[in-house]
C-alpha cells in the first residue's frame, strides 16, 4: 500500500511551504514509523519529535494530523494523502517541531 | 547559577556545582539528592525533562528485599543478583544496589508513586532468577511513568534545580585530569552552550539504540558511554547486551511498549509456543541447574530457547514464538490486564481468541561506565548512575534490577557528587571547551550519505552480526563494517547546526554509536567464551579462566582492552 504525506515545512519566520512525501507501508504501520522512513530514504532534513518511539509514553510526538492533535505513533498510516502541520498553538521550530517544554524547563 | 553570553560566538554559559546528564530515573534521582545535600544542580537532557530514557518506559517491576510479601534479607537479593551475574559482578556494586534497594523503594513509597497492595502490605511479585517474591510494581503497566511522574514532581518543588531540557550534551570538559563541566548543543537553536561544574554525573542509560528491534528511547544509543570514554574514564563488560526474550513481534502493535508481556506472563501463566504449538522451555530449561522448570528460564536462556527454534523451522510466521493467552478464562485475563485489554482491542488483538507474536529484542545493558564505590570514574568528578553503569549485574541482569539500580545508584552518584562540590571553587577553564566548540562549527559541506540511513545501517549490522548470538567471523565483520561507516561520516559535522536540525543530531549520534558499537564487538570478539548475555556459536561453554572483566578504553581515538579479575567484597556503606 501507498501512502502520501503532506507536510507543513520550514522554520520560524520562513513561509511555511507543503511537501509531499510518497512511501509505501504496511498495515498497521504509524505516521511515526512513517516520518522515520522519509528520512531514511527520502529526506533526512525532515524535523519531528519523538523520544519513545511507539509506547505513547513520551507524548513528544503530538502533531496536527488531518487537521486533529494527536500522536504521529498511534495514528495508523492510511492509503491516500494524509496532512501533518506543527501543533497551531505552539512557537513553531522546524517543519513539526513545536516548543512544547513548560516554560521553566528550557535553557 | 549565572548565564552569561559572549557575543560574537553568541556562546551561552552556564554554572552549576552539579550537572547531571539526562532526566531518566538515575539523573532525576541524583539531582534530588545532589540538591538535598545543598548543591546547586542543572539536569540536562536532549529530550524533554521526564519523558526520554528508560524509566518512562519501564512497565515492570522494582526488586528490593522489602520483606513485605514475605520475609527476605538483602543477602537474599544479592545472592541471587550475584548468580544471575554469572561471576563477573562487581561485588561492591551489586551490595549496593541490594541493600539501598529497600530503602529507596520506601522513600519512592512515602512520595506516593503508588505501589500496588494487598492485605495493607506492598505486592510482591515471583521474577525468574530471584528466590522468593521480591519484585514490587505499580499495576497495569504503569511503574515506570509512575517513579517518572513521581521523581519528577518532587524535582519541581527542589531547591535549586534548573530542569532544561532540548540540550544534547556533545562532550564532558576536562582539565587537569579533572571533569569541570560540559559542551552542548542547544536544539531548538542550534547554539552552542557551555557548562561550568564542579562535578558532573553521567545518567544517559544504555545502548538498546544501537539495535534494530529495541526496547530504548530515540536517545539510548550509547551517548554516556562515549562521553565517559572521551573523557579519558574506563568502560567495562561492554559485550554483555541483554535481549529481552519476548518482545512483542506480531500484529503491529501501536501505542504500547514492545516488552508489555512480562507481567501478564508472570500473572496468568501465558505459554510460550512454537509453529507446532508445542511448549519448548523445558527442552532448554534442563540446561540450567537454576531452573525448577516452571517458567523461570532467565532472559540468556529464554533468548536462547526462541531463537534456537526459529533457526530449526519451528518459528512463528513473523520469525519468533507464539505467546498464547487462549487457556486463561476471559474474566481472569480482564482482571489481569485491566484497561490493557481494550488496547489491546484497538489494535485488533483479543487475547482470549488470537496468540501474539514475540521476539528478542535488545533491551538492556549490563556493561557501562566503569565506576567505583563512590560512582565515580577513573576521572576525578565524573560520575555515572542508573544503566550508564557497568558491572552491578555481570553476565546476565535479574528482572527487576534496572529501576531499583537506577534509583540507588542515582541517590548514591547524587549524594557523592554533590559532596565533592560542596565548597570547592570551579575547576573550569574555557580552553577545556574548546575541542567541542570548534567541533559544532565546523563546516564541511560535502557528499555524505544520509545520516539517518547510516543509523539504520549500523543497527541492522549490529542486530546481524553482533545480536545474541555471535561468531568470530560475524564479529570481524561487523567491525569491518563500522569502521567504513566511521570512514563515511568522516571526522567533522556535514553543516554547522540550525535549529532542531536532524542531519546533525544524526551526525552527533553516529560519532558516539559507532565508537560504542566498536566497544561491544571488540569485547565480544576477544571473550571466547559463553557467558550469560553473550553467546558465541563458536566458544559455547563458560570457561573457567574466563572469569574475569574486559575494560575498555580510548586513546588517540583507539580502543584498546585489558582483562581484570572481578571486584569482590562489599563497599562500606
Amino acid at each position: 500500500m501507498n501512502a502520501t504525506l503532506r507536510i507543513q515545512r520550514g522554520t520560524a519566520g520562513e513561509t511555511p511551504r507543503l511537501e509531499n512525501f510518497d512511501l509505501a507501508f504496511e498495515p498497521g504501520q504509524s505516521v511515526l514509523d512513517g516520518l522515520r522512513a522519509i528520512r531514511r530514504l527520502l529526506d533526512p532534513s525532515l524535523g519531528y519529535r519523538f523520544s519513545c518511539i511507539n509506547a505513547n509514553a513520551c507524548k513528544e510526538c503530538m502533531m496536527l494530523i488531518d487537521g486533529k492533535v494527536d500522536y504521529a505513533c498511534t495514528v495508523r498510516l492510511k492509503e491516500g494523502m494524509t496532512m501533518l502541520a506543527p501543533l497551531p498553538k505552539k512557537a513553531l521550530i522546524r517543519d513539526l517541531v513545536t516548543e512544547i517544554a513548560p516554560p521553566d524547563e528550557r535553557l | 547559577m549565572a548565564v552569561s553570553e559572549t557575543k560574537p560566538d553568541l556562546v551561552t554559559h552556564l554554572e552549576t556545582d552539579v550537572l547531571v546528564v539526562g532526566a531518566g530515573g538515575a539523573g532525576m534521582y541524583a539531582a534530588l539528592e545532589a540538591a538535598r545535600g545543598g548543591a546547586s544542580v542543572i539536569l540536562a537532557d536532549r529530550s524533554l525533562i521526564g519523558r526520554g530514557g528508560a524509566t518512562v518506559m519501564a512497565q515492570m517491576t522494582v526488586a528490593a528485599a522489602l520483606g513485605e510479601q514475605t520475609p527476605d534479607h538483602w543477602e537474599h537479593h544479592l545472592a541471587d543478583t550475584l548468580t544471575a551475574g554469572r561471576g563477573l559482578c562487581d561485588e561492591r556494586l551489586a551490595a549496593l544496589l541490594c541493600e539501598d534497594g529497600p530503602q529507596r523503594l520506601r522513600e519512592m513509597d512515602a512520595w506516593k508513586v503508588g505501589w500496588a497492595r494487598e492485605g495493607g502490605h506492598i505486592k510482591q511479585a515471583q521474577a525468574p532468577g530471584h528466590d522468593r517474591p521480591r519484585c514490587a510494581y505499580v499495576d497495569f503497566l504503569s511503574t515506570g511513568p509512575a517513579v517518572s511522574k513521581t521523581l519528577r514532581t518532587r524535582l519541581k518543588s527542589a531547591s535549586d534545580v534548573r530542569l532544561i531540557g532540548d540540550l544534547f550534551i556533545i562532550d564532558i570538559a576536562v582539565r587537569n585530569g579533572e571533569a569541570c563541566g560540559a559542551i552542548a548543543l542547544h536544539l531548538p537553536t542550534g547554539r552552542p552552550v557551555t557548562l561550568a561544574a564542579k562535578a558532573v554525573i553521567i545518567a544517559t542509560g544504555g545502548l538498546a539504540g544501537l539495535y534494530r528491534r529495541n526496547s530504548a528511547s530515540a536517545n539510548m544509543a550509547g551517548d554516556g558511554y562515549s562521553l565517559a570514554l572521551r573523557a579519558g574514564a574506563e568502560l567495562i563488560d561492554m559485550e554483555f547486551v541483554q535481549f529481552f526474550p519476548i518482545g512483542h513481534l506480531a500484529p503491529r502493535l501501536v501505542g504500547m511498549d514492545p516488552i508489555m508481556w512480562d507481567p501478564f506472563r508472570y500473572k496468568l501463566g501465558g505459554k510460550l509456543l512454537n509453529s507446532e504449538r508445542r511448549e519448548f522451555e523445558q527442552d532448554y530449561a534442563t540446561q540450567d541447574s537454576r531452573s525448577d522448570g516452571n517458567y523461570v528460564l532467565t532472559r540468556d536462556l529464554a533468548t536462547y530457547a526462541i531463537t534456537r527454534e526459529v533457526e530449526a523451522g519451528r518459528g512463528s510466521p513473523a520469525g519468533g514464538a507464539y505467546l498464547s493467552f487462549r487457556h486463561v478464562p476471559e474474566a481472569e485475563v480482564r482482571r489481569a490486564f485491566g484497561p490493557v485489554v481494550d488496547r489491546l482491542l484497538a489494535n485488533g488483538i483479543d487475547l482470549t481468541r488470537h496468540d501474539v507474536e514475540v521476539a528478542p529484542i535488545a533491551h538492556y545493558h549490563m556493561g557501562g561506565v566503569r565506576v567505583d564505590e563512590t560512582l565515580q570514574t577513573g576521572v576525578p568528578g565524573l560520575y555515572a548512575c542508573g544503566e550508564a553503569v557497568g558491572g552491578a549485574n555481570g553476565a546476565n541482569r535479574l528482572s527487576g534490577n534496572a529501576i531499583t539500580e537506577a534509583l540507588v545508584f542515582g541517590a548514591r552518584a547524587g549524594r557523592n557528587a554533590g559532596r565533592r562540590a560542596t565548597g570547592r571553587t570551579s575547576p573550569w577553564a574555557a580552553d577545556a571547551a574548546r575541542p567541542a566548540l570548534d567541533l559544532l562549527r565546523s563546516e564541511t559541506k560535502r557528499d555524505a550519505p544520509n545520516p539517518a540511513a547510516v543509523v539504520a545501517q549500523l543497527q541492522a549490522i549490529m542486530a546481524d552480526k553482533v545480536g545474541p548470538f555471535r561468531t568470530d567471523a560475524t564479529l570481524r565483520s561487523a567491525i569491518t563494517a563500522i569502521s567504513q561507516l566511521k570512514q563515511e561520516i568522516g571526522e567533522l559535522p556535514l553543516s554547522s547546526a540550525t535549529a532542531f536540525d536532524p542531519a546533525m543530531v544524526d551526525w552527533l549520534d553516529l560519532r558516539n554509536m559507532l565508537l560504542v558499537a566498536q566497544s561491544v564487538a571488540v569485547a565480544a570478539l576477544a571473550r571466547t567464551e559463553s557467558r550469560g548475555a553473550h553467546q558465541r556459536e563458536d566458544y559455547p561453554g563458560l570457561e573457567e579462566n574466563w572469569c574475569v572483566n574486559q575494560i575498555i578504553s580510548l586513546s588517540r581515538g583507539d580502543i584498546s582492552l585489558r582483562k581484570l579479575a572481578p571486584t569482590k567484597g562489599r563497599a562500606a556503606a
